[in-house]
């Protein structure tokens, strides 16, 4: 299997990402938690994909396992036409906790994913440059990270990943800590720079709105073990309007779906409380 | 007006023990042998201060004349000191830290040895360090090092540790390799602990040069006052220990800067 993806032309009709029976499992001791499980998945390239799920389905695992940071157990997956086997900068992450290093100022940590590829310096501020203005950052270049607010930080985060120009973004519940206003201002911003740069983008949330307003699918985990429960196209021309009736059958139809595993969820929370 | 205020409030206790002292060493209550008076600490101070000799064009240049007070000698001796042993010891605890936090085998290899010699305090390496390297500048120079190592070397540790794996994360994934993780990441997110090592032992590495000169050397803040005890000039005394707060002071005052500015980055730093 692994050689055969390996031999896949990369630049033919094969997906960004592919899985194939992706199962991890996590032992803390005797005690094994099955968190992934029999995952088939394919992301197309340039598509904006949303993981959706309670916590504890496994969306985070499954993005982390094709970040590279968490190898699966079992099962195949690769990324851009390659297996997966380390963590690299074609696989960008955004984190919720922003990460930026704190030490670095705004320009510094924008730029220091093209100071690791050995950009030169003129290069360097020229991307720099232009990713601070098109994030409305350009005033907070000097600034450090704890000076700035949770909205600006979170730009700041995407423009440091924007700077390497990787093909894929991985982002965990990036507006996760955000208010409602600055989210969908970030949303929108989001949808602004695919749509000008044409990147594949998974993205891990929670929000049920939230991913029907972004994505062109939205795949609905089971809880524990994670699995993929059902994968939602959605058609809705953009801008979508989260106002309008389709929107809100949609939601409906989400909706029903994720609170299925969130009542699981339930349950075996009040199952470990009664332990 | 609040500030006179201020002023006047945080100088009332020092000035009313400096009087109440005038006032007890002026009545005779004690003699002037076990308790001088601030009015003769404060000359003898002066003189200890200012050169020995009047100024002769013919003798050399006037700056050098300035500085050849008996107390800026001392006080340049014992810094140097500090900075030499430090400058050994912390040198050999950052990089010893650095491995030990971040590789658990350095760790393992090396914690058990190093909690047996940690509570065994410089002081009584005093002994061995003159055996092993006589008298003068060496043991000195021996006992400080030991004496800034543990702390420099311990809060090193516990800020590799403490970094935040999603640090290393995120930096991985811009592309990382292990000598960048080392250098770009760890390094600057232990600071704010490394720099409480280095400020602890400097600190100890300042007592430590004032107990090494009272043993082993003929100049220095710590030999001068223990000279000074040998004559019963307790006023010499009293200002060599003046000397020796003065000095202790300057340093934090650097180093608080320095840490502000190194850590202007940080949460809860105020500059």
């Amino acid at each position: 299997m692994r050689a055969a993806a390996q031999a896949a032309p990369p630049d033919g009709p094969a997906p960004a990402i592919r899985a194939r029976g992706v199962r991890k499992v996590f032992s803390a001791g005797a005690r094994q938690v099955v968190a992934l499980d029999g995952i088939d998945l394919d992301v197309a390239a340039g598509e904006l994909v949303c993981l959706l799920g309670p916590s504890g389905c496994g969306k985070s695992t499954l993005l982390n396992a094709i970040a590279g940071f968490s190898l699966p157990t079992a099962g195949e997956l690769s990324a851009l036409g390659r297996p997966v086997t380390a963590p690299g900068p074609e696989r960008a992450m955004v984190f919720q906790e922003y990460a930026l290093f704190p030490w670095m100022t705004v320009e510094r940590n924008v730029a220091f994913g093209l100071e690791l590829a050995g950009a030169p310096p003129a290069r360097r501020r020229e991307v720099v440059d232009g990713l601070l203005a098109k994030l409305g950052l350009a005033e907070f270049r000097d600034r450090f990270p704890k000076d700035l607010s949770g909205g600006m930080r979170q730009r700041v985060a995407i423009a440091r990943v924007l700077a390497i120009d990787p093909p894929m973004l991985l982002m965990d519940e990036p507006f996760g800590a955000l208010d409602a206003l600055t989210r969908r201002t970030l949303q929108d911003e989001l949808l602004r720079l695919w749509g000008e740069t044409g990147k594949t983008i998974v993205f891990v949330t929670h929000g049920i709105e939230e991913s029907i307003y972004l994505a062109d699918r939205v795949v609905v985990m089971t809880y524990r073990p994670g699995t993929v429960k059902r994968v939602v196209p959605i058609g809705l021309p953009r801008p979508r309007d989260p106002a309008s009736p389709e929107f809100n059958a949609l939601k409906r139809e989400v909706s029903a779906l994720v609170m299925e595993e969130q009542a699981r969820h339930q349950a075996d929370e009040a199952h470990a409380t009664a332990d | 007006m609040g500030k006179a205020a201020g002023l006047l409030r945080s100088l009332l206790v020092p000035v009313t023990l400096l009087l109440l002292w005038e006032g007890v060493a002026r009545a005779g209550w004690v003699t002037p042998l076990i308790l001088p008076s601030p009015t003769r600490v404060a000359l003898r101070w002066w003189a200890y201060l200012t050169p020995a000799e009047p100024y002769h064009p013919a003798a050399g240049a006037w700056l050098a004349w300035a500085v050849s007070g008996e107390l800026l000698h001392d006080a340049l001796t014992s810094l140097t000191r500090i900075a030499v042993g430090f400058g050994i010891g912390a040198g050999l605890a950052l990089p010893l830290g650095l491995v030990m936090g971040a590789r658990p085998i350095a760790y393992q290899l090396f914690n058990p040895l190093l909690q047996l010699l940690r509570p065994i305090p410089p002081i009584a390496y005093i002994p061995l360090a003159i055996l092993w390297f006589g008298l003068g500048n060496p043991p000195a120079y021996f006992l400080i090092s030991l004496g800034a190592f543990f702390p420099v070397l311990m809060n090193t540790i516990a800020g590799v540790r403490a970094v935040d794996a999603i640090y290393l994360r995120a930096a991985r994934n811009l592309g990382a390799g292990e000598w960048t993780l080392f250098w770009r990441v760890m390094i600057p997110a232990a600071m704010p602990y490394i720099l409480t090592g280095v400020r602890v032992g400097i600190g100890v590495a300042f007592i430590v040069v004032i107990v090494a000169e009272m043993i082993a050397v003929n100049a220095g803040l710590g030999y001068r006052i223990l000279e000074a005890r040998e004559y019963f000039w307790s006023d010499k005394v009293i200002a060599g220990m003046i000397t020796i707060g003065l000095c202790g002071l300057g340093i934090d005052l650097v180093m608080s800067r320095l840490n502000g500015w190194l850590l202007r980055w940080h949460r809860g730093v105020e500059g």
